[in-house]
């Protein structure tokens, strides 16, 4: 049978399988964050042992840091017990730990790539949802509980079923204006926020292999909010390009070596896939969401559906609306937002700072607008300042932050406050998601820059020069 | 960490009939600062459950004396969103034992399972009779059968069968966890690392 690109990754991590149930797969490398490993490494105190292979560990702290002020203690003590407890046990256990002040310190879905820990062909764990923006490296990468961090730090392995294979093709040219985080939205839209769950994706097409390598961790990155277990692309040049010479890559022979196995890693011709999509890239415009998850998104010119034009339950969708204070049928262009936040491991690569630089660039910060700048790590927040971006974002009004996954979930400082809207290049939409009572609309780096610079939500198209 | 072994449970539910409940809402970020498994239950569903001044939103459902019971009847696509096994552990500790739905979210339902807590998918019809039982008779039973793998309402004997891996099956009737498997697997997994490029 032709293998998938997926198949080809996860058949050659399988120690061994369970006839009717999961296999035993083998994980390369894992990431690991403050928030979602305490309880493991206390499992791996109480059961009296150590991590297995602590080089194939890699501890930042990211979900619940403050993003000003980082050379001074964290104020609120159940963080800085937190990030505390995550120095010690990477000390414990003698694994490589970035932690605040540290200049790889960062997102650990934006530092992973930047030092070469991703890497084409890999098997790569998280106890953290977006891990699957590793996948853009044609890696097999996904988000994990806690019981299964502590699996990992003890054996190395984790227990699940393979997933089922889904491909999703985007062809064509794509408009002026629209990103790759307009495009996954739009997927994620025709999709739904279940319509991949038990799926492994893999993206191809054109447009795919056309996209910057941050652009395609952006796209892979929010397959986990059409529910898919992981996203992936095959690898290519542009890959190649992108990991070379970076901290944790093969040197030299080993380069050679690694080159020609991550040259056999895509999907075979005539290979079956449990499901397939196509869409064209032409028709997609800059998207926004309007309700509370990612699938209630649409194209910006859109008006918001009605009821009784949506799939799912009436009452749900209308509980979303009521909290969102929207109706059906308003259109979004000309709503007046309160926030916008520029950041997250979906937008806080260095080209999504371009984007948003491009668009504001002469232009001022509209006086409603509280704007949140989050680099997604110290390299980015470097390449800031050294392109020059800075000083164009300072003289439109704006000030820059320091990185951390900051008010994609808020759990440090940065809260929208209740009732409020900001307009966010994160990945959640969800009630409360940016802080109690917040509403979130969800979109690209460049619509997010049109809002700052016009105080409402605006088609950034008509700004573009 | 081991949990407690799941053989059947008979028990009365708590409906929430609301489509894809993410675990932003079972437990919202800003409770997962803890650095020890305990506490979680008072936040769940936190933000649904209760005002900014901490007092309880009458019209929620955990909030009202007529539902109680050890399973939670959950709507399509119930746990979507974040990796937090903090969700699961707000469900365990808040003393439900099993959540049934027509659709779970993938890591969701992972997190469950490695927990003792039972996701028994059902079909969205069998999930309707269910709901609106509950509603018309919040006494009404329902009856968990995993060695059988059945779901029985008691008040009419309406059943169905539920999918469950060999393997998780028996790791939940006799509370094992996974760790304890691979650590007697280690040296089949150390040998197999020997042959993997880091």
């Amino acid at each position: 049978m032709k293998k998938t690109l997926f198949d080809k990754v996860w058949d050659s991590h399988v120690v061994r399988s369970i006839e009717n149930g999961p296999d035993v797969l083998f994980i390369d490398r894992h990431m690991v964050h403050e928030v979602t490993s305490p309880v493991a490494f206390l499992g791996l105190k109480n059961r009296n042992i150590k991590v297995l292979y602590p080089e194939r560990t890699f501890a930042t702290a990211d979900h619940n840091t403050p993003t000003l002020n980082q050379h001074l203690p964290v104020e609120d003590p159940l963080s800085a017990k937190q990030l505390k407890a995550l120095e010690e046990n990477a000390h414990t256990h003698g694994i490589s730990y970035w932690g605040l002040g540290h200049e790889k310190n960062g997102i650990v879905h934006v530092v992973g790539p930047e030092y070469g820990i991703t890497q084409p062909g890999a098997t790569i764990v998280c106890g953290d949802s977006h891990t699957s923006t590793h996948g853009a490296f044609g890696a097999i990468a996904f988000g994990i509980g806690t019981s299964e961090v502590e699996m990992v730090l003890s054996t190395q392995c984790i227990m699940q079923p393979k997933a089922k294979k889904m491909r999703i093709n985007v062809t064509g040219s794509l408009q002026k204006g629209v990103t790759s985080k307009d495009v996954a939205l739009f997927i994620i839209s025709k999709l739904s926020t279940s319509g991949a769950t038990g799926y492994f994706v893999e993206y191809a097409g054109n447009v795919f292999s056309e996209m910057s390598m941050e652009g395609r961790m952006t796209v892979c990155n929010l397959s986990i909010e059409m529910g898919a277990r992981g996203g992936m692309m095959a690898p290519d040049q542009k890959t190649f390009n992108y990991i070379k010479d970076r901290e944790f890559t093969p040197k030299g022979t080993a380069w050679d070596t690694a080159m020609t196995y991550w040259k056999t890693l895509y999907t075979e011709a005539n290979a079956i896939f449990d499901k397939e999509y196509s869409f064209d890239g032409a028709v997609i415009e800059p998207m926004i969401t309007y309700g509370t998850n990612p699938g209630m998104g649409m194209g910006i010119s859109k008006d918001i559906p009605m009821a009784k034009d949506i799939e799912g339950g009436v009452s749900t969708y209308q509980k979303s609306l009521a909290y969102m204070n929207f109706n059906e049928g308003d259109s979004m262009l000309g709503k007046t937002i309160d926030y916008v936040f520029l950041g997250s491991c979906t937008n806080g690569r260095i080209e999504d700072f371009r984007a948003f630089t491009s668009l504001v660039k002469g232009k001022k910060k509209a006086d409603n607008v509280t704007a949140w700048l989050v680099p997604g790590s110290h390299q980015v927040e470097k390449a800031i300042k050294e392109e020059g971006l800075l000083t164009i974002l300072e003289e439109a009004g704006f000030v820059l932050r320091e990185p951390g996954c900051s008010a994609c979930l808020a759990m440090n400082d940065d809260k929208v406050p209740a009732g409020k809207y900001a307009v966010s290049t994160s990945n959640r939409n969800f009630e409360g998601r940016q802080g109690p009572g917040s509403r979130t609309l969800l979109a690209s780096p460049l619509v997010a820059a049109a809002a700052a610079v016009t105080g409402k939500v605006t088609d950034p198209r008509t700004l573009l020069s | 960490m081991a949990y407690d072994s799941f053989i059947d449970l008979t028990t009365t539910a708590v409906p929430l009939p609301i489509e894809n409940v993410d675990t932003d809402q079972i437990i919202p970020a800003r409770f997962l600062k803890a650095t020890e498994r305990i506490g979680f239950g008072d936040n769940l569903f936190r933000d649904w459950r209760y005002h900014t001044d901490n007092s309880p939103k009458k019209d929620f459902v955990l909030n009202n004396p007529t539902y109680s019971g050890k399973i939670l009847l959950g709507g399509k696509n119930f746990g979507s969103g974040s990796s937090r096994e903090h969700a699961a552990w707000a469900v365990y500790d808040f003393g439900f034992r099993c959540v049934v739905s027509s659709f779970f979210a993938d890591i969701f339902k992972n997190n469950c399972l490695n927990i003792g807590v039972l996701p028994v998918q059902v079909s969205p019809a069998f999930l309707n009779v269910l709901m609106e039982e509950v509603f018309s008779n919040p006494k009404a039973e329902i009856k968990i059968d995993l060695k059988a793998q059945t779901i029985t309402l008691i008040s009419t004997g309406a059943q169905e069968f539920f999918d469950i891996n060999d393997y998780k099956k028996d790791n939940m009737l006799h509370g094992f966890d996974d760790i304890d498997y691979l650590i007697n697997i280690q040296k089949e997994i150390t040998s197999f690392a020997a042959n993997t490029p880091l």
